[in-house]
């Protein structure tokens, strides 16, 4: 009977072939078309192959409200305050897609995990200030019922930053602005600094910064966790996965000078399988790009940048990938339990690490010397010949020394000023941006996860004003130069 | 036995050579040059009665605890609360006067809480042994007392690590720092050789530095025969 039915179906052939060239079918003939549907409907009865309902457990949902590109400590962060400053429990969605669960290339868990207040930007002091304040109170913040509180290990000895005789009046501005934002920081003449620290080589050194208090380092291993843990159980889900694509739709607008823009509004995140074709499109309302390095790859998947160059649209998110190296020694005669981070004029830098005479350091390499970023091996001739020459000109004790590992990370380096870039995109309006902040967003993460999630809730920062750290500034080119890069 | 202006020094008792038995160790207990009619005949009395010598170490094992629960001004006593937690009235008056010491022992003061010693530019001696949120945050706050700070006392803080320890090197005056019973600290022995490299010009009170060694097999036998140095 069901064969007398197709047959009677498809006798109706001069109409079904005119409906299925309106439609721009196949070409089959008659007798493939007809096999192709006898065996759909075989798999459709019970026994057959077709099983509409399966597992998608191991996919994300189908619909979040907020979706957050990666999972390191910024991303984890703005889930966290996203949550906590929601104004009604549960009421927003989040969903964190990470595609490195095991965070081997994330430049939180890479990082040396030092906190400073010492910067130019007094934007950047106070989210430093800030930071240290929620990472004292790490336990309040991110308590989880049950669980045993977090040590995060931290090492309140301070940050020593030298200027040679050129550097010397930005030093002391700098540190007029540091104080008047509330830092504690002191300046040294070399013959203190000889006093206070006398493993230190004076020679060229003309002024010296020294942070008393809110500084130091700690570990940003436990702090990850701790927000991963803690945002788990605020209900935030996880997805271990990669975004492919942005589907989105646009508008067109005329601003008030007469040119066109063209505002687009992300509709769905595509987010793919790691070693799989499975991909799962969720439907969201926001977009948040925490990718780190890879931040700049995201932008373009969302359309950031394409259109003709010195337009809005054509401007393209400045972070790139930029591999930094960092070096472990031991040294049995250097510098002992005061010592805190020393970061040189000449841009190396050290801290003391446990309580064996053993030191973590390096060197951000000059532009020309920038090594290739496609993998994360180690180049140890770096060490000897732009790591350890300053560094032993600096503290003699140094010149003995023998070097246990190295490991190297990446910096998600702003290559307009080197500071994060916070905020909505103007053009693609449902897209926030908390990335680029080269070298220094693990100490700046608590407050720029606040800061974010204020402006998704309320539409503007509330208590650490970024706005010089939003999008339009590439197109308008004003630069917010932060001094103090290491 | 009242403490008068005369200052009460605190002599422990010494074993060496010249005090032969239990009943020398009386005569390198107590103050010099105490030539008093009533202190002689005390000393005659524990001389011969193991009672009398256990009474008045008693005694002065409480005076000695009495001094030092109290907070003292410069020049003065020290002042301390009563039974009921109320200070003396004239506590007022002492407004002007800055403080010397302080013993918080015991006491809940936390990062917060500091605030108050920290105003204090004269404090001489501090005293927070066993305080519970006592941690290294708290203590690197403690660098505005750089100036003055010639006695410090960190005995038996449960969450004090050597990380925190680290940041006393600001304290450039210290002569007495106690860091013993410290739970948090990881290596005791290592931690307290590299305080005192930190610090050249303080004593520092703590670890034995042997703590934590293992001995080798081939010395055992020898250290049972020999007492253990406190």
């Amino acid at each position: 009977m069901l064969r007398r039915a197709l047959r009677l179906g498809l006798g109706r052939g001069p109409l079904s072939r005119g409906l299925g060239t309106h439609r721009g079918d196949s070409t089959l003939d008659q007798n493939g078309k007809l096999s192709e549907i006898k065996k759909k409907i075989q798999s459709v009865l019970p026994g057959g192959a077709w099983n509409p309902l399966y597992n998608t457990s191991h996919l994300p949902p189908e619909h979040s409200d907020v979706v957050i590109v990666g999972g390191g400590v910024i991303g984890l962060s703005v889930a966290y305050w996203l949550k906590r400053l929601e104004k009604r429990r549960g009421a927003i969605r989040v969903l964190v897609v990470e595609r490195d669960h095991t965070y081997s290339r994330a430049s939180t868990v890479l990082s040396v995990g030092g906190i400073r207040q010492q910067f130019s930007v007094p934007e950047n002091i106070q989210l430093s200030l800030f930071s240290i304040e929620f990472l004292r109170n790490i336990n309040e913040y991110l308590a989880v019922v049950d669980d045993p509180p977090l040590d995060i290990q931290f090492n309140p000895a301070g940050y020593l930053l030298l200027a040679s005789e050129k550097g010397a009046a930005v030093m002391e501005s700098n540190v007029k602005v540091q104080r008047q934002e509330g830092a504690k920081v002191c300046l040294m003449s070399p013959e203190q600094l000889r006093n206070k620290f006398p493993w230190i080589n004076t020679e060229g050194v003309a002024l010296a910064s020294y942070g008393m208090e809110h500084e130091g380092w700690f570990d940003p291993w436990c702090l990850l966790q701790g927000l991963r843990r803690k945002v788990q159980s605020m209900g935030v889900l996880f997805c271990h996965g990669e975004v492919t694509r942005f589907v989105s739709s646009s508008s067109h607008a005329v601003t008030t000078s007469g040119e066109e823009v063209t505002l687009k509004r992300i509709h769905e995140v595509h987010v793919k399988r790691d070693h799989s074709l499975e991909y799962q499109p969720v439907e969201c309302a926001i977009v948040i790009n925490a990718a780190g390095a890879w931040s700049g790859q995201i932008a373009e998947l969302a359309g950031v940048g394409k259109g003709p160059p010195g337009t809005l649209q054509g401007t393209r998110l400045p972070v790139e990938l930029r591999k930094r190296y960092v070096y472990f020694w031991h040294c049995p005669q250097g510098p002992g339990l005061e010592t805190p981070f020393v970061i040189d004029a000449s841009g190396a830098y050290f801290r003391r690490e446990g309580l064996g005479n053993n030191y973590l350091g390096g060197c951000s390499p000059t532009e020309e010397e920038e090594p290739d970023p496609g993998n994360l091996e180690v180049d140890h001739d770096f060490f000897q010949n732009k790591v350890w020459p300053p560094l032993a000109q600096r503290v003699p004790a140094f010149e003995t020394l023998k070097v246990r590992n190295a490991w190297a990370g990446y910096y998600d380096y702003n290559t307009f000023d080197q500071n994060g870039v916070v905020g909505p995109h103007p053009l693609v309006v449902n897209m926030y941006f908390a990335t680029g902040f080269s070298g220094h967003g693990l100490q700046q993460a608590p407050a720029v996860g606040r800061a974010v999630a204020e402006m998704v809730l309320d539409g503007h920062f509330q208590t650490i004003n970024l706005s010089p750290f939003l999008f339009n500034r590439f197109y308008l080119g004003v630069k917010v130069q932060e001094h103090n890069i290491i | 036995m009242a403490a008068s202006g005369a200052r009460l020094h605190l002599v422990t008792p010494v074993w060496n050579r010249s005090t032969r038995g239990i009943r020398g160790l009386s005569r390198a207990v107590g103050p010099e040059g105490s030539q008093k009619k009533g202190r002689s005949l005390l000393q005659f009395l524990a001389d011969r009665f193991y009672d009398v010598q256990a009474l008045r170490e008693y005694l002065l094992r409480k005076q000695v605890l009495t001094v030092h629960q109290k907070n003292r001004f410069q020049g003065k006593e020290w002042i301390r609360s009563n039974a009921r937690g109320h200070f003396p009235l004239d506590f007022v008056t002492f407004q002007a006067v800055p403080v010397e010491a302080v013993d918080a022992s015991g006491c809940a003061i936390n990062y917060q809480g500091l605030d108050s010693l920290l105003a204090l530019k004269e404090l001489q001696s501090l005293w927070l042994q066993r305080c519970p949120h006592v941690d290294d945050w708290c203590l690197s706050r403690l660098h505005p007392l750089a100036n003055s700070l010639q006695e410090l006392s960190l005995a038996g803080c449960p969450r004090i690590s050597e990380r925190g320890l680290a940041c006393l090197h600001h304290l450039q005056n210290l002569r007495r720092l106690d860091i013993s019973d410290l739970p948090a600290v990881s290596n005791p022995g290592l931690t307290q050789i590299l305080v005192e490299e930190m610090l050249p010009s303080c004593e520092v009170l703590g670890a034995d530095w042997a703590q934590g060694l293992k001995s080798g097999p081939e010395e055992q036998s020898r250290d049972t025969a020999s007492p253990i140095p406190a």
